[in-house]
């Protein structure tokens, strides 16, 4: 415990030093902060993961959000921004029908998953989680070892052999692996807010998921390990679809290639707000030159 | 009065609120903290004084059988009053068989009820069972003991018990065990006493089962689990230290019934054997038929079945409570 804590303490100071350094530089070189990916034109043509067309949500009566519709490319980082309340997370787990966990959520509209539509009365949510993973707000390991906490996917799956060298696999591609080595078989209860927001990558990357969904990853964590996550992800993106809410639009900015911007509409007879997608596209086009002034105004600060 | 360092800088006039004194409030804490933590304090020590008092008196008015028959009061089985002899081994055998039988047949259903009412039913189904659940356990014991003796113990010996008797008594193993016949039995206070305590083991896990963060259970779904999984993974995990303390309540309820049992078990003084279906005794059965007519040293044998059965429900449950404090240890790490 104590001579883990000791060694990865230098490279928590250590990476994010680096991640602040790569992040100036691109504020500085191009012409707004954005990662260079990005702007690579050949990922425009980038194969569609998810197609979302006309999408409703209601909670019974409560329209939550209404008339989304975009599209989500292969090995992309998407990034959903947008004041509290503007249905962006509500959004989020349309993709891996979390929301049928909600009593009284309702979706309208389709959510085409390579062609096929999850909403599709046939399509079984947990066949859909297993290839969707998701990451939460608040790390929520099991109270296991951090061993079976990765294990548990593979395990769900059927996959009863010796699983070491896929634990040991998915802890190294969550960069976690060279602090927790020594302690395999003690609690993930034990680690840090931010070694534990890892291990749920890890657990989530276990199973070898399409895509991962994070739903604000780091807003529980500190600035350093929310470096590290941001870090991560740009390793992940060779391997997974990444699709992230966030509330820290500076992060948006950083790590993702696209961005939806989502805000909340005021229903005039019935005093309640309704979420809506304002504008999609390439992430440094929304940060340096929004089409939609409501875009701008968010962007640039000037509310929410 | 000697000056100490705080009093040297308190100047009156140039602070804040007019005076520098009024930072020290009326003293250390609050008063009304002080009164708070004073009664919290005395209701807690009423408690164990309580507890204290009930065991002493209690050894007490014992002690003359205790000093007559020593260890053989928990080692013996021979109970005969007119003879001065108090062996209570069979009523503690009694107790412990009739409880745990009651443990086996309500624990299942009991969870099952919880978690079918907390994870599977929509509201408008929820809401009966929980009402059901409660006026089950507002039933008094005495209802459930004259329905067991008026209607279930009439049933079960000559339809249930005989034919499963005839049918495998005479196997081994199981023959053990499924043997006898008499309607008053081990098996119908076992039954009785699962009826009783089943709202309460399905009340207290059904709380704790509420308690289980949603966090968990979206972990546990995220990763495509089936409703099945998550519970199994997520929500009996985290609920194990609770839901053991439910049933621990509802197993100290079981041995400490009185009324209901006596009525149903049978009033075998002295028996001893593995066969379910067979009469028997416990203490507290044998506490409320004999005390009326029971002086001397009987009465003290007979208060000395409270004190074994006192006993025994604080070993039960201390042991219960380690068990599941090792396990959640292990599991929470931290």
């Amino acid at each position: 415990m104590t001579e883990s804590t000791s060694t990865d303490l230098p490279q928590e100071v250590e990476e994010p030093m680096a991640t602040v350094a790569a992040s100036a530089s691109s504020v500085g070189g191009g012409p707004a902060m954005t990662p260079a990916a990005s702007s690579d034109p050949a990922s425009i043509g980038a194969e569609v993961v998810f197609d979302v067309r006309d999408l409703d949500v209601y909670y019974g009566a409560f329209r939550a959000v209404r008339d989304v519709n975009l599209q989500i490319h292969k090995k992309e980082i998407t990034a959903f921004i947008g004041p509290s309340g503007c249905g962006k997370s509500t959004v989020l787990r349309c993709f891996d029908r979390m929301n049928d966990l909600i009593e009284g959520a309702r979706v309208e509209g389709k959510v085409l998953y390579h062609g096929v539509d999850l909403y599709d009365d046939r399509v079984d949510p947990v066949e859909v989680r297993k290839r969707i993973g998701m990451v939460f707000q608040k790390p929520n390991p099991f109270p296991k070892s951090i061993y079976d906490n990765i294990a548990f996917g593979p395990r769900l799956a059927g996959n009863k052999e010796n699983l070491d060298d896929l634990v040991e696999r998915a802890l190294r591609q969550a960069a976690l692996w060279d602090e927790v080595k020594d302690r395999l078989k003690k609690s993930a209860m034990g680690l840090s807010g931010g070694q534990q927001q890892r291990l749920c990558i890890a657990r989530a990357i276990a199973v070898e998921p399409e895509v991962i969904l994070m739903d604000e990853p780091c807003s529980a964590l500190d600035p350093i390990a929310t470096a590290r996550i941001e870090d991560l992800m740009q390793e992940l993106k060779a391997e997974f679809t990444i699709l992230i809410v966030t509330h820290n639009m500076q992060q948006a900015a950083r790590v993702s290639d696209r961005t939806a911007f989502f805000t909340t509409e005021i229903n005039s007879h019935s005093d309640t707000r309704t979420g809506c997608l304002v504008e999609y596209a390439p992430t440094n086009k929304i940060f340096s030159a929004p089409e939609d002034e409501r875009t701008e105004n968010y962007v640039t600060g000037r509310f929410g | 009065m000697a000056m100490t360092p705080i009093d040297q800088h308190i100047a009156p006039g140039k602070f804040p609120g007019g005076d520098a004194a009024s930072l020290l409030g009326d003293g250390p804490g609050r008063r009304g903290d002080r009164i708070f933590r004073a009664v919290a304090l005395g209701a807690g020590l009423v408690v164990l004084v309580v507890l204290a008092l009930i065991a002493a008196s209690t050894t007490h008015e014992a002690w003359p059988a205790f000093r007559a028959e020593g260890l053989s009061f928990i080692t013996s089985s021979t109970w005969i009053p007119a003879e001065n002899k108090f062996g209570a081994l069979a009523f503690i055998y009694g107790t412990v068989l009739s409880s745990m039988l009651a443990l086996v047949l309500s624990v299942p259903v009991s969870l099952g009820i919880a978690l079918y009412a907390n994870e599977a039913a929509p509201s408008r189904i929820r809401r009966p069972i929980v009402y059901v659940m409660d006026l089950l356990a507002a039933i008094p014991s005495v209802v459930y003991g004259l329905w067991g003796i008026i209607v279930l113990a009439p049933f079960l010996g000559p339809n249930v018990y005989e034919p499963i008797n005839n049918a495998v008594g005479g196997w081994p193993v199981i023959g053990w065990f499924l043997k006898g016949t008499s309607g008053r039995s081990f098996m119908t206070a076992g039954i009785i006493l699962a009826i009783m305590i089943t709202p309460i083991i399905t009340s207290l896990s059904r709380e704790v089962i509420a308690t289980v963060p949603r966090a968990q259970r979206e972990a546990a779904y995220g990763m495509g689990a089936t409703r099945w999984e998550m519970i199994r993974t997520a929500v009996l995990p985290w609920g194990r230290g609770g839901i053991v303390g439910a049933v621990m309540l509802g197993l100290g309820r079981a041995m400490g019934e009185t009324i209901a049992v006596a009525l149903v078990i049978g009033s075998q003084t002295g028996q001893i054997t593995t066969h379910l279906f067979e009469a028997g005794d416990s203490m507290a059965a044998v506490i409320v038929n004999q005390f009326g007519e029971a002086t001397g040293t009987h009465r003290a044998a007979l208060v000395g079945l409270g004190v074994v059965l006192f006993l025994v429900t604080i070993l039960v449950n201390v042991s219960a409570r380690s068990i599941v404090g090792r396990f959640d240890r292990q599991a929470r790490g931290a």
